[in-house]
C-alpha cells in the first residue's frame, strides 16, 4: 500500500474525518433527542454541522495551497485487503477534491439555514409538525455522503458516497410520502422518490460495470494506481470504461436518456431541490468526469460522446423548458440543460470551465430555486390568508384545511407553484423580487454576473474546438435567456391572478438572509477564474490535480455573440409575456403560433410517456404475467399443489399408509402376534396337569441326551 | 463266573421295567412301587460292581440307599393318604388341577 | 456253561417276570406281591455276589418293612382296578417305545463301549466270613460315618414328618 507521502507537512490534513463525521454526529443528535428539541434547536446543530464541515474545508484548502498544491491522501481506516485489491478509507485532499468539498458544504449550510425557516411554514401547510426533524437528519445524511464521495481516494469509495447520496435524494424527494406536491393523499410522491431511484441505479449500474472493468483491466480502483496503469492499457478498455462512467453521470447527473427524475423530484420541498438537484449531487457526475480527466483525455472518441450528450441534453431540456408552467419545473429543466452544458465542458477536455460552471451553478441556481420557495411560500400564506380571514404570517394548518388538501373554501384544489395563478408578485413580495432577478440575470449569462464568465468560457472552448457544439450550447443558452425572461415576467410582473398572489406575503429574514448571501456569491462568483493574463485563479488552483489546463483569454467574438443571444432572447420573451401581461386563465401565447410544437414542449415530448410504452409496461406486463401466471398458476397452483402435494400425498397416504404400513408392516406385527399366540397355546397344551406325561417327557430327554452321548 | 455285563444288563431291564411301571400306570401306589423297583436296579448295579472290583464301597452306598429309601416311602406313603383323603382317588390323572 | 451262569440265568428270569408282573397287574395287591418276590430275587443276587449283609437287610427292610407299609396302604385306600378311561391316549405306545430305545442303547453301550472289567466269582467262604462283615462295620463307622450320622438324622425327620403330615389333618377337623 502506497504510503502518506512523508515529505508533505500534513498540516490541518487530520481534520478530514471530520468533514464526514461532523455530519453524521449532527444526524445522530438530531435522531436521538429530535422530538426533544424545539424547531431552532435541531435547525441550529444540523447547521453546525454542515458548517463544522465547511470549517474543515476551508482548513483543508488553506492547507493544500500552504502545499502548493500536493495532493494529501490521508487514511482513516483499512477496508479491504483480498488478494491484489487493497483499498483503505482514505480522504484524497487536493485542489479539486477541495473545491467540491467548499462547495458543497458552503452552499449546504446556507441551504440548512433556508431549510429552518421553509420547513416550519412547510410542516404547518401539511399538518405534520412532528417530521421536522427528520428532514434535517436526511439534510446532514446527504452532506456526509456527498462529503465521502468528493474526498474520497478510490472509485470504491467515491462510489459510496454515490449510492449515499442517491439514497438520501429518495428519502429526501419522497419526504411527503403519502401525500403529492399539492398536499393530497396520493402515490405522487413516492413514485417520483421511486423513479428517482430506480433511474439513479441504471446509471449505477454503468458505473458499476466500469468499476468492474476498471478493476478487472488495471487492477485497482485508486485513483493514482488507475491513473497510472491506463498510460500502458488497450485503448478499447479505456473507451469502455469511460462511456460506462458516462452512463453512471447521465443517471446521476440528469443527461438523456436518464434525466426524467429530476423533474418529478420537484416533489420533495425546495430546499431539496436547490441542494441536492442543483448544486451539489447532480453535479457528482461533473466531478466525477474531471476526476477521471486523465482517462478521458487519453480517447478523444469517448470524449466526443460525452460533449455531444451534454450538448444535446442541454438544448432538449431548454426547449422542454420553454413550456412548463410550474415555477419548480422550470428550474429543473434548466438545470437538467445547465448540467448539460457542464458535461459538455468536461467531455471536451475544458475541465476548468465545467467546474467554473458548476460553481457558479450552484450558487445562482440554489438561489433561483430557494427564491422559487420562498414564492411558493409566499404564494400559500397569501392562500391561507384568504381562507382564515387576514392572519399573519405564522398560519398554522387549522380549519378548512384539514383534509390535508389546499382545497380552499371554492373547494378546488390551489396550486401555490403554478406560475399561471401568479403574477404581479414584484408588489408584495419585492425582496424575493430582487433575488430572483439576480439569480435570472446570472443564468441567463449576462455580464457582470457570475454566470456569463463561466457559461462563455464553456462557449469559448466549444467554438474553438467542437464548433457542433458550441452551436447547441448557443441555442441552448438562447432558450435558456427565453424561458427565464417568460418566468420572470410571469411571475413578478402584471396583475395578480389569483387572490392568494394578491395576499402573498413576503417571507421572513431566516429565508432572506441566506438567500442575500447567495445573491453576493451570483454577482461576485465569475471573479473565481476571470479569463484575463494572471486572472485565472480557479485554473492555476485545479491545474494542480490536473495538471493540463488551458487558460484561455476572452475572445470579444464569442462573448459578444452570446450576450447578444440573451438579450434577444429577453427582448423576445418581454415581446410575448412582459408586454400584455398574462390574464387569469388566458392561454399561453405561445401555443397558438407554435402549436404541435408547444404541445410537444408542455408535455416534455412525451418522453416518459414513451418510456412507459416501450420499457415499464411490457416490463410490468412480462412481470406480471410471470408472478401469476407462472410463477402461481403453473408454478404453485398447478406443481406445487398438484405434482408435488399429490405425489407426497400418494406417497404418504397410498403407497405408505395403505400399503406398506397397513397391509405390510401392520399384518407383520399382527402376525407376529398371532404367530406368538398360535405358539403358545400350542405350547400351553403341554402343561396338562399330568405327572405321568412330565415323567415322559423327562425319559424322553434322557433318551435323547444319551443317543446324542452314543452318537457324538 | 458270570460276565459283570449280565448284571448290568439286568439292572438296565430292571430299571426300563421300572420307568415303563411310572410311566404307564395309573395308580399312585404302583408308581411309587416303580420306582422302588428303580432303585433296587440301580443297587444291584452297585453290588456287583462292587463285587468285581472287590470294594466295600458298593455295599455301603447300597445300604444307604436302603436307609433313604425307606423314609422316601415313609413320607411319600403319608402324602398319598393324604391326597386320597382330599381327593377320594388315587388316579394320578385326576390330579391335573396345575395344568396350564 | 456252569452252574453260576444257570443259576444267574434263572434268577434273572424270575426278576424280570416278576417285575413285569408287577407292571401288568391289575390289583395292586398283586403287584405287590410280585414286587416282594422281585425283591427277594434281588436279596438272592446281593448272596450271589458276595453280600451277606445287603442281602439280609434287603430282605428286612424293603421286603419286610417297606413293602408292609405298601401293603397296608393298599389296603387302606383300596385295591380296587381303576377304570378304564384313558386320558393320555398316546401315553402308552410311546413310553413302550422309549423302553426299548432305552434298552437299545443301554445294550449299544454295553457292546461296543464298555470296558471289560473282568468276572464275578462266586463267593467264596470268605463272604459270610463274620470277619468279612467285622470290616464292612469298620468301614460304615469309619470311613462312611458322616453319611450314617446324616441318615439317622433323616430317618428322624422321615417321622417326624410322616406323624405330622397325618396330624395336621385332624387338627383341621
Amino acid at each position: 500500500m502506497e504510503l502518506i507521502q512523508e515529505a508533505v507537512p500534513t498540516g490541518f490534513a487530520y481534520l478530514a474525518p471530520w468533514l464526514v463525521f461532523a455530519p453524521l454526529l449532527g444526524l445522530l443528535i438530531n435522531l436521538l433527542f429530535g422530538h426533544r428539541f424545539s424547531e431552532r434547536m435541531i435547525g441550529l446543530v444540523a447547521s453546525l454541522a454542515s458548517g463544522a464541515a465547511f470549517i474543515v474545508s476551508v482548513l483543508l484548502a488553506s492547507t493544500v495551497s500552504a502545499n502548493h498544491g500536493e495532493a494529501i491522501r490521508w487514511q482513516l481506516a483499512e477496508w479491504i485487503h483480498i488478494g491484489t485489491l487493497s483499498l483503505d478509507w482514505t480522504f484524497r485532499i487536493d485542489s479539486l477534491s477541495t473545491t467540491m468539498m467548499l462547495v458543497v458544504s458552503g452552499v449546504g449550510t446556507l441551504i440548512h439555514i433556508y431549510a429552518i425557516g421553509y420547513m416550519h411554514e412547510d410542516v404547518r401547510f401539511k399538518n405534520d409538525p412532528g417530521r421536522f426533524a427528520r428532514f434535517f437528519v436526511f439534510l446532514n445524511l446527504f452532506i456526509a455522503a456527498m462529503m465521502i464521495l468528493v474526498s474520497g481516494d478510490s472509485y470504491l469509495m467515491l462510489f459510496v458516497g454515490w449510492e449515499g447520496v442517491g439514497l438520501c435524494s429518495f428519502l429526501l424527494i419522497g419526504f411527503w410520502y403519502e401525500l403529492d406536491t399539492l398536499g393530497r393523499p396520493s402515490w405522487a410522491n413516492s413514485n417520483a422518490a421511486k423513479k428517482a431511484f430506480i433511474t439513479n441505479r441504471i446509471g449505477d449500474f454503468g458505473f458499476l460495470i466500469a468499476g468492474f472493468i476498471m478493476f478487472w483491466a488495471l487492477g485497482s480502483f485508486q485513483f493514482d494506481e488507475v491513473f497510472e496503469a491506463a498510460q500502458t492499457a488497450a485503448p478499447g478498455v479505456i473507451v469502455a470504461i469511460t462511456l460506462f462512467m458516462l452512463i453512471g453521470v447521465a443517471g446521476k447527473s440528469a443527461q438523456i436518456p436518464l434525466y426524467v427524475w429530476l423533474p418529478d423530484a420537484m416533489a420533495g420541498p425546495t430546499p431539496v431541490s436547490a441542494l441536492i438537484h442543483a448544486a451539489t449531487m447532480v453535479t457528482a457526475g461533473v466531478y466525477l468526469i474531471t476526476r477521471s480527466a486523465e482517462l478521458y483525455t487519453l480517447v478523444p472518441q469517448a470524449q466526443y460522446i460525452v460533449a455531444m450528450a451534454g450538448a444535446v441534453t442541454a438544448l432538449f431540456a431548454a426547449t422542454i423548458a420553454v413550456g412548463q408552467y410550474d415555477i419548480k419545473k422550470v428550474l429543473a429543466y434548466s438545470t437538467i440543460s445547465q448540467l448539460g452544458f457542464m458535461v459538455a465542458a468536461v467531455g471536451m477536455g475544458a475541465f476548468v470551465a465545467g467546474m467554473f460552471h458548476l460553481i457558479t451553478h450552484a450558487f445562482f441556481k440554489a438561489l433561483l430555486f430557494l427564491s422559487a420557495g420562498s414564492v411558493i411560500l409566499g404564494m400559500e400564506r397569501g392562500h391561507h390568508n384568504l381562507a382564515h380571514g387576514h392572519h399573519n404570517d405564522h398560519a398554522h394548518g387549522e380549519g378548512s384545511n384539514e383534509e390535508g388538501g389546499h382545497g380552499d373554501s371554492h373547494g378546488e384544489v390551489f396550486d401555490p407553484g403554478d406560475m399561471r395563478n401568479m403574477g404581479g408578485l414584484r408588489r408584495t413580495m419585492p425582496v424575493t423580487y430582487w433575488l430572483y432577478m439576480i439569480g435570472t440575470l446570472a443564468l441567463a449569462g449576462i455580464f457582470p454576473f457570475a454566470g456569463f464568465w463561466s457559461k462563455d468560457e464553456i462557449l469559448l472552448d466549444a467554438s474553438l474546438h467542437y464548433p457542433i457544439v458550441y452551436l447547441l450550447l448557443s441555442i441552448a443558452a438562447f432558450f435558456t435567456a427565453f424561458y427565464m425572461g417568460r418566468q420572470i415576467w410571469m411571475v413578478f410582473f402584471g396583475e395578480h391572478r389569483t387572490e392568494a398572489a394578491a395576499h402573498a406575503v413576503e417571507s421572513k429574514p431566516i429565508i432572506t438572509v441566506p438567500l442575500m448571501v447567495l445573491a453576493a456569491l451570483s454577482v461576485l462568483g465569475g471573479a473565481l477564474n476571470l479569463p484575463f493574463e494572471g486572472f485565472h485563479q480557479l485554473g492555476h488552483w485545479l491545474e494542480y490535480t490536473l495538471h493540463e489546463v488551458e487558460s484561455l483569454a476572452l475572445d470579444y467574438g464569442v462573448a459578444g455573440i452570446s450576450t447578444v443571444l440573451a438579450l434577444a432572447a429577453i427582448a423576445l420573451s418581454w415581446f410575448i409575456y412582459g408586454r400584455n401581461p398574462l390574464r387569469t386563465g388566458q392561454p399561453d401565447p405561445l401555443k397558438r403560433p407554435l402549436g404541435m410544437l408547444f404541445t410537444g414542449m408542455e408535455n416534455k415530448w412525451f418522453v416518459d410517456e414513451g418510456y412507459f410504452a416501450t420499457i415499464i409496461n411490457p416490463f410490468k406486463n412480462l412481470s406480471q404475467f410471470l408472478a401469476d401466471v407462472i410463477d402461481w398458476r403453473f408454478w404453485h397452483d398447478w406443481f406445487h399443489e398438484t405434482v408435488i402435494a399429490g405425489t407426497y400425498n400418494w406417497v404418504s397416504n397410498i403407497a405408505l399408509n395403505r400399503y406398506a404400513d397397513q397391509q405390510g408392516i401392520d399384518r407383520f406385527a399382527n402376525g407376529l402376534g398371532n404367530v406368538t399366540q398360535w405358539l403358545s397355546a400350542g405350547a400351553r397344551q403341554i402343561q396338562n396337569g399330568f405327572v405321568r406325561s412330565y415323567a415322559l417327557s423327562v425319559l424322553l430327554g434322557v433318551v435323547l441326551i444319551l443317543g446324542y452321548l452314543i452318537l457324538r | 463266573m458270570v460276565e459283570i455285563n449280565y448284571y448290568i444288563i439286568l439292572s438296565a431291564v430292571l430299571f426300563t421295567i421300572g420307568a415303563l411301571g411310572v410311566l404307564v400306570r395309573r395308580n399312585a401306589l404302583i408308581i411309587f412301587m416303580s420306582i422302588e423297583l428303580m432303585l433296587n436296579s440301580a443297587n444291584l448295579a452297585m453290588v456287583a460292581f462292587g463285587s468285581v472290583l472287590e470294594s466295600f464301597s458298593g455295599q455301603i452306598f447300597v445300604f444307604f440307599v436302603i436307609a433313604v429309601a425307606a423314609a422316601e416311602v415313609a413320607v411319600g406313603l403319608a402324602l398319598i393318604v393324604e391326597i386320597f383323603k382330599s381327593k377320594r382317588s388315587i388316579d394320578v390323572d385326576q390330579m391335573n388341577s396345575m395344568k396350564g | 456253561m456252569n452252574l453260576d451262569l444257570i443259576l444267574f440265568l434263572v434268577l434273572a428270569v424270575v426278576a424280570v417276570a416278576t417285575a413285569i408282573g408287577m407292571l401288568l397287574s391289575r390289583n395292586a395287591v398283586y403287584s405287590a406281591l410280585f414286587l416282594v418276590l422281585n425283591f427277594i430275587t434281588v436279596a438272592v443276587f446281593y448272596l450271589l455276589l458276595g453280600a451277606p449283609f445287603i442281602a439280609m437287610a434287603q430282605v428286612t427292610v424293603y421286603a419286610g418293612a417297606i413293602m408292609v407299609l405298601f401293603l397296608f396302604v393298599i389296603m387302606l385306600l383300596g385295591a380296587e382296578s381303576l377304570p378304564k378311561a384313558e386320558v393320555l391316549p398316546w401315553q402308552k405306545p410311546l413310553a413302550v417305545i422309549l423302553g426299548f430305545v432305552l434298552i437299545a442303547e443301554a445294550a449299544y453301550l454295553l457292546i461296543t463301549r464298555a470296558r471289560p472289567l473282568g468276572q464275578i466269582a462266586p463267593p467264596g467262604a470268605a463272604a459270610n466270613d463274620p470277619l468279612t462283615l467285622q470290616q464292612l462295620g469298620m468301614s460304615l463307622f469309619q470311613d462312611y460315618l458322616l453319611p450314617f450320622e446324616v441318615t439317622s438324622i433323616l430317618l428322624l425327620v422321615a417321622m417326624v414328618g410322616a406323624i405330622v403330615l397325618i396330624r395336621k389333618e385332624r387338627r383341621v377337623h
